[in-house]
């Protein structure tokens, strides 16, 4: 440019000037974060682009957000909102402006926010409220679904529209605020009041499974599901709990401390509960092979039979051994009973050829009396001759016994009568052997006597 | 698996479990091993069961009640309208 005379071909175009300036804007880099308050927002109908002006007491810069990057947005940005957006400078070369196309917008002092989460995530982790093993499993198919959520908005209608289609069950609402001051005590008071439900009454059906639910929102409209005393009660649940808070890339505490965490309020709906049509296709298939089961078998036990009546004889066959043996019998008995009749006649004839003659037996008979008489007249004579004897004998026996009897008492008195032994146990057998006022001892069968001699006086 | 008993009563066992039995029964029948009259009990057993999950699969519709919560603290369902 130190030319005095430029030659006009020298000069910039004025789009070479903007490409110019447009690189030395864009070589300020990607990711730059610019704080300021939101102004003029615009939603483009057509295109779902969002425009608006990032501002401060000073200046202003024109800010674009696309629609891909608009849909990432986790708040809805208005007016008058202080905010970061994060993204990169670049220029408009057709009305001479820079701006900045936006990538992310953050509500200013969400800074602050997510490192107060991070740091309670930390403390109530090292307490093991979000060990996996401490975590209820789902039921297969819950009978009562409990909902806490709001009772307006579109959560409920879309865990209700998802239920419907996949297995209508019955669900309890418990209305809550999602948001706000209220919220987390609300929350809390819902599952910890879900949990004192008893099992059986009708009156309260007690869930089988829980649902927490909200839609999207800004970092500050979660944070009830991020407050300690909503995640404490989630963790201590013993009704197994699924969270479904905000869009799929929020992660909230209360996920952590649930038994499960659902992406969205309908993924949540499908969580709980299994696709009823595929039920009943599966019951129909497996309920279908019983007949077919039990056919099987009895066909099998038939086959069976068949095979092993044909290895049997067959009844008449059996019956016709039978048949023959009995012929046989039939045969042999009339010559068996003719045999038996001809022995009985002839021992009847033998019988009565050895029956005696009467008039012989009287006679005999009469014989035999008189010689009895006789014997009996003997018999009495003998026996007084012998009973004469046996009394002499009895006399001469008494007698013995008597004399018996006296030796028997002299030889006991004899063995009653006590032994004299001096001190030393040597016997004394005479009076001369004692000296008077001498000790000795009397040795009786039963005991012993010590005694002192008196008076010595010897025959 | 218990005896086979076409007479047990389904209220205590949940669908989940009347399921995992008739699987076991027909795994049962398919090994074919048992005494016909046990084979004709699970079979009956079998039928009972696939009952009790038709029933259990027939009978679901949907039915919000909301909880109310009385000047007291007393809590009340009242019906809502499913249609939201």
């Amino acid at each position: 440019m130190e030319n005095p005379t430029p030659h006009p071909a020298d000069a910039l175009t004025v789009s070479e000037a903007a490409q110019r300036i447009k690189r030395a804007v864009e070589s300020l880099g990607k990711n730059i974060r610019i704080r300021g308050e939101i102004s003029g927002i615009k939603r483009h109908a057509a295109s779902g682009h969002v425009y608006f002006d990032l501002k401060d007491e000073n200046a202003v810069l024109n800010a674009v957000c696309f629609k891909f990057n608009a849909a990432k947005i986790t708040f809805v940005p208005s007016d008058g909102q202080q905010v970061t957006a994060i993204g990169r400078l670049t220029t408009y070369e057709k009305s001479s402006r820079y701006q900045i196309i936006v990538e992310n917008l953050e509500p200013l002092g969400a800074g602050a926010l997510l490192a107060k989460i991070e740091e309670r995530k930390r403390r109530l982790a090292a307490l093991g409220l979000f060990d996996a093993a401490r975590k209820p499993p789902l039921p297969f198919l819950p009978e009562v679904i409990g909902i806490i959520t709001s009772e307006s908005g579109a959560v409920l209608h879309d865990i209700m529209t998802r239920l419907e289609a996949r297995f209508p069950r019955r669900v309890i609402l418990w209305p809550v605020a999602v948001q706000g001051e209220a919220a987390a005590a609300q929350i809390t008071a819902a599952i910890e009041g879900f949990n004192r439900f008893v099992p059986g009454d009708p009156a309260l059906p007690r869930p089988d499974v829980l649902i927490v639910a909200r839609g999207g929102g800004s970092i500050e409209d979660l944070m009830p599901f991020n407050e300690e005393n909503v995640v404490r009660a989630a963790a201590a649940s013993r009704i197994p709990l699924v969270a479904a808070v905000g869009h799929e890339t929020d992660v909230t505490l209360i996920d952590h401390a649930a038994a499960r965490r659902a992406p969205t309020p309908t993924a949540a709906a499908e969580m709980v509960t299994p696709l009823r049509s595929e039920l009943q296709r599966q019951l129909a298939v497996t309920a279908a092979r019983l007949p077919q089961l039990l056919r099987q078998i009895l066909e099998r036990r038939q086959l069976y039979l068949h095979v092993l009546a044909a290895k049997l004889l067959t009844p008449d066959a059996i019956l016709a051994n039978k048949w023959q043996y009995f012929d046989g019998v039939c045969e042999a008995l009339p010559r068996a009973w003719q045999q038996y009749t001809q022995k009985l006649s002839l021992r009847l004839q033998q019988f009565g050829q050895s029956l005696p003659n009467p008039q012989n037996r009287v006679d005999r008979s009469q014989d035999r009396l008189r010689s009895l008489e006789r014997a009996l007249a003997a018999a009495l004579r003998a026996r007084h001759l012998s009973a004469q004897a046996a009394q002499h004998n009895h006399q001469e026996k008494l007698a013995m016994m008597a004399e018996n009897l006296q030796k028997t008492w002299e030889n006991y008195r004899v063995r009653l009568r006590p032994s004299v032994v001096d001190e030393l146990g040597n016997e004394i057998l005479a009076a001369a052997a004692l000296r008077p006022q001498q000790k000795f001892r009397l040795s009786f069968k039963d005991g012993q006597v010590t005694a002192i001699s008196d008076k010595i006086s010897l025959n | 698996m218990t005896e086979p008993s076409a007479e047990t009563k389904f209220e205590d066992i949940s669908f989940e479990d009347a399921l995992r039995q008739l699987d076991e029964v027909v795994k049962r029948l398919e090994a074919g091993q048992d005494k016909l009259d046990d084979a004709l009990a699970y079979y009956e057993r079998g039928m009972a069961l696939r009952q009790y999950c038709a029933v259990k699969l027939a009978a679901a519709q949907a039915r919000i009640d909301r909880i109310e919560i009385g000047a007291e603290g007393q809590i009340t369902l009242k019906p809502m309208s499913t249609t939201l």
